[in-house]
């Protein structure tokens, strides 16, 4: 799919005075590659260190030092191309870009330009509407730069050269979105997919995922508008906003009769607004040219086929994959899935169990209090066998599910088997039928009028249900207690 | 004694062996000869405690009988190599006080063969010139001189610290760097040997890198057996340069002397130039008389691209050299002029830092690769550069296995003859030898003779890839029948 192709979806349009509006995004994300070296040196490339503690000679550019290429960056470009579905150039080239910068010691950055190691390929977004396919243009390797600290002294700046060299992955898309909401399901959608392959931690807040946002706005139809490009977001939310208010000022702009200067913008999350960082003018003339100390990138296509064999299966295949081996449905499927550990859990209690039960008690009750405490799947408390007790017990009627939640929070906090928790505590559902007749019997007899009122009525026979719970601790199995308040009111 | 510095590399390497005398007594000789030849300017720092103490230890692992192959031999070493501690500045103003915590792969392998340092060698500035005159220590004499002449002349660049240190005896050998006629020119200019091997067939790592693409180390000699000992021990494979080729490195020494029987070597047509010295074109001759009386077969060839060569070399290694030199900004080492904010400094440190011809070529280099200009100069340079090679490829396959050339257009010229002229007359001292380069192929240059002036001249030889063999079994043919040649001393 392109844009040439995609039918603007009404729904997707923006209001503007003179009409509507079609907005066109393409992203460049920024992904940190994970490796424990750096793209072209034996430099740590772990995050967090004191500043200047990962800096070989090479990341600090000094005189007759020389670039070698990291396999391992290389591999784990490759496994992201693919797991993009995307073609490997098995020849690429490394370019320099030249500018001059103090956190860029070399005076050029090492990137690939014309010809990068991976070429077209795709990501398809679970909207609302249905699946929408946002074509990748290509993903190249290149150097990160190194960190400019202003605020440490009153008139100098400091460097730290930490990040200088740790490999990124550049992942192009094509101008194939349409709305802050794909903005945000394709950047959650690639980081579930880096994530998945390992490639990429996607960590925002530390800055290993980042995107460029391409921005332009166009009355359905009409030929492509000048776009802006605006630097560095580094959260979903932002890339969100800063789409929406972008288009919004470029459609203001038009709409006055002006024109959008070609430029490169900066969000500011405060103010919540984008600002001019420099013009098409003010542009770098960044003289690209084949890296001499670097030969071309020749890759041996068995090597290729080996890291697709061992390449792990991908959230969209594991998806429909759920969808019919447990037969849950498209969305549960969907949300187990966005992380990779999420699926491990979910296939580990499912396996031998009513996939539709683990899924829904995962997704109600084991997300939701996991991110009540702001956990991840891998920090929780539950573990799969834990959980699938739980399960079990209600499955069996041994619990219902009311005390299963109960259970839950037991085991969450304090640990424990479930099944042993639930004797200990005499947590069991009770289903001695003689116990629970007495119970009704008993709330029927001191509520004389109601139970006249409900005979009339039999829908009010829940509030007896209710009741008889109530004064069984919950214990009760809901739907014998249902069956006899009726036998005994007569409403049959 | 008599005079230790009048041996051969080879000589004091039997001498020393045979314990004739020791390391220490020859590296004395030489550092008392560096003292006395100051005037040359040849060396930019001098290490005689170093020297003495890794004399010192060549001597007891001879003692030992754990000798290297280079054991206790005094050399110099070109500017351009980082040594450990030692000032490295590629003859810059801009590197400063740059002494760096590393030592390159080619002087390590030296060192790790037994051979003791001297000092950092004279050269131009980044490898760029042609007369060792862009040096910011200013220029190097050539020991040579005009006959009854005082007038200084140039040795060559910009390896002509190098070249002036081993033609005047102030070193057993040198190192040098060759971007398009760095070692070959200054060593047709001094009366030595000197080889640019294949590409890839030296580490880069460590080497001031002038064009990455064309940069290689090689020696400059006394003889073609020197400068084959030499190579010997600086040529490696090195996991930290991957242009490095993992070929393994033939005993050189063991060419020397073959014989040239059917050996087929090609005359290129197009090195013969318009206006070119009527000595030079003797001197040429005289080469392929020699080679042809040794059983050589000479055969012409036609190299037809080679006219584009030096422009094509003129764009592509300043392009290069544009973008190697962008770390020198004063940010990390090196020269720094303040300024009101970071940009200025960086021109302040710039504009006091570079010379002129280096700003030239930056200028240059950034011009070329400039949007709008880059298909025009770079791409068709690079695309001329492929057909430099192509053409060698293709006389290689007809069956030629050498080729035999002047090494320069003249003679050595006097220090500021060329201040005034334009830079372009200084660019053709390269012509004969930017092709290859360009071609990444091994190149020989070997005294073949002394002007009518009494000043030396050399000739090229150029082989196939990581066929330095044939260059040294074809240079120390053409040595046998000239002999070897040494200035009269006057300094």
């Amino acid at each position: 799919m392109n844009m040439a192709v995609r039918t603007p979806d009404p729904k997707k349009l923006i209001k503007g005075a003179t009409g509507d509006w079609e907005v066109i995004i393409g992203l460049e994300v920024h992904a940190q590659v994970t490796s424990n070296a750096k793209l072209f040196s034996g430099a740590s490339a772990v995050f967090g260190a004191e500043p200047n503690m990962h800096v070989s000679l090479v990341d600090a550019a000094m005189p007759g030092m020389l670039p070698v290429i990291n396999e391992e960056c290389v591999a784990q470009a490759i496994r992201t191309g693919l797991g993009l579905k995307a073609a490997i150039n098995l020849y690429s080239v490394f370019d320099r870009k030249n500018y001059f910068y103090p956190d860029l010691p070399q005076g050029y950055q090492i990137s690939q330009y014309k010809q990068p190691i991976v070429g077209e390929g795709k990501v398809l977004l679970d909207m609302p509407e249905g699946v929408v396919e946002i074509g990748i243009e290509r993903l190249h390797l290149e150097q990160d730069a190194g960190k400019s600290i202003h605020d440490q002294h009153p008139t100098m700046s400091f460097v730290d050269l930490n990040r200088s060299g740790v490999a990124l992955m550049e992942i192009v898309s094509k101008p194939d979105l349409r709305s802050s909401e794909e903005v945000k399901a394709y950047l959650a959608k690639l980081r579930t997919i880096l994530r998945y392959l390992g490639t990429c931690d996607g960590n925002m807040e530390e800055g290993s995922m980042r995107a460029d946002i391409n921005v332009s706005v166009r009355k359905p139809g009409e030929p492509l508008g000048t776009r802006c490009e605006i630097k560095n977001v580094n959260s979903m939310r932002f890339a969100a906003q800063a789409v929406e208010y972008e288009a919004r000022r470029q459609i203001g702009i038009i709409e006055d009769g002006g024109e959008i200067d070609q430029e490169t913008r900066l969000y500011d999350p405060g103010k919540g607004e984008t600002r001019s960082m420099r013009s098409k003018e003010e542009a770098h003339d960044y003289r690209y040219f084949p890296d001499p100390d670097l030969l071309p990138l020749e890759l041996d296509p068995a090597w290729v086929e080996s890291l697709k064999a061992h390449l792990p299966e991908l959230p969209d295949e594991k998806k429909a994959r759920f969808v019919t081996a447990y037969g849950i449905t498209a969305y549960d499927a969907m949300v187990l899935t966005l992380e990779r550990a999420s699926a491990d859990y979910y296939e580990q209690v499912a396996k031998s169990r009513d996939g539709k039960a683990v899924a829904n008690f995962m997704i109600n009750e084991l997300f939701g209090r996991l991110n009540k405490d702001g956990k991840g799947i891998e920090a929780s408390p539950v573990s799969p066998a834990q959980l699938g007790a739980i399960v079990d017990l209600i499955g069996d009627g041994t619990i219902s599910g009311k005390i299963a939640k109960d259970l839950f929070e037991i085991v969450y906090t304090e640990g424990g088997d479930p099944k042993k928790l639930v004797e200990e505590r005499g947590l069991k559902q009770v289903t001695d039928t003689g116990a629970i007749e007495k119970a009704v019997d008993e709330v029927i007899a001191a509520n004389p009028e109601k139970a006249e009122q409900a005979k009339a009525k039999p829908t009010l026979s829940g509030w007896f249900v209710g009741q008889v719970m109530k004064a069984t601790g919950g214990k009760a199995n809901p739907q014998a207690v249902n069956d006899l308040v009726k036998q005994k009111l007569g409403i049959e | 004694m008599t005079d230790l510095t009048a041996l051969t590399l080879a000589e004091a390497r039997d001498a020393l062996k045979a314990k004739t005398f020791t390391a220490v007594e020859l590296t004395d000789a030489y550092i008392d000869a560096m003292e006395k030849a100051r005037v040359l300017n040849a060396y930019v720092t001098e290490t005689p405690e170093k020297a003495r103490e890794m004399a010192r230890a060549s001597d007891a692992r001879i003692a030992a009988g754990k000798a290297g192959a280079l054991e206790g031999l005094p050399l110099g070493i070109k500017d351009l190599y980082a040594t450990k501690g030692v000032h490295t500045q590629a003859c810059s103003h801009i590197l400063d006080g740059f002494e760096p915590p590393y030592e390159s792969t080619v002087s390590a392998n030296l060192w790790a063969d037994g051979a003791v340092m001297l000092g950092k060698l004279n050269m131009d500035e980044f490898a760029m010139g042609s007369s060792n005159e862009t040096s910011h220590y200013g220029s190097v004499v050539n020991p040579w001189r005009r006959n009854g002449s005082d007038v200084n002349l140039v040795p060559g660049g910009s390896s002509g610290g190098s070249a002036a240190a081993v033609a005047a005896r102030l070193c057993l050998g040198a190192t040098a760097t060759d971007t398009g006629g760095s070692i070959r020119q200054p060593a047709a200019f001094t009366g030595t040997a000197g080889i640019k091997p294949t590409y890839g067939r030296c580490s880069r790592w460590g080497l001031v890198a002038f064009a990455s693409s064309l940069d290689q180390a090689g020696p400059i000699a006394r003889d073609v057996r020197d400068a084959a000992i030499l190579l010997k021990s600086m040529a490696s494979v090195d996991l930290k340069d991957t242009t490095s080729v993992d070929i393994p490195v033939p005993d050189y020494e063991a060419a020397v002397g073959k014989s040239v029987k059917g050996l087929r070597i090609g005359i290129p047509k197009e090195y013969r130039l318009d206006g070119m010295p009527a000595e030079i074109d003797a001197l040429w001759q005289k080469g392929i008389d020699i080679l042809r009386d040794a059983g050589a077969e000479i055969v012409d060839i036609s190299l037809p691209h080679t006219k584009y060569a030096l422009p094509a070399y003129y764009i592509v290694a300043p392009a290069e050299a544009s973008s190697n030199l962008a770390r020198y900004d004063g940010v990390r080492y090196g020269l720094r002029v303040p300024g009101s904010d970071i940009l200025d400094m960086y021109e302040n440190t710039r504009a006091a830092g570079f010379g002129a011809e280096v700003k030239r070529r930056i200028l240059i280099g950034t011009y070329v690769l400039s949007a709008g200009y880059y298909d025009a100069y770079y791409l068709r340079a690079q695309k001329v550069r492929t057909l430099i090679k192509r053409d060698f490829e293709t006389v290689y396959a007809q069956g030629v296995d050498a080729i035999l050339t002047p090494a320069t257009p003249s003679a050595a010229f006097g220090i500021g003859e060329k201040a005034d002229a334009d830079p372009v007359e200084m660019y053709l001292n390269d012509v004969f030898t930017v092709t290859v380069n360009m071609a990444g192929l091994p190149g020989l240059a070997v005294p073949a003779g002394l002007s009518a002036e009494g000043l030396p001249l050399g000739l090229q030889l150029i082989g196939r890839p990581f066929d330095e063999e044939t260059l040294f079994t074809l240079g120390s043919a053409v040595e046998k029948a000239v002999g070897t040649f040494s200035p009269a001393k006057w300094w």
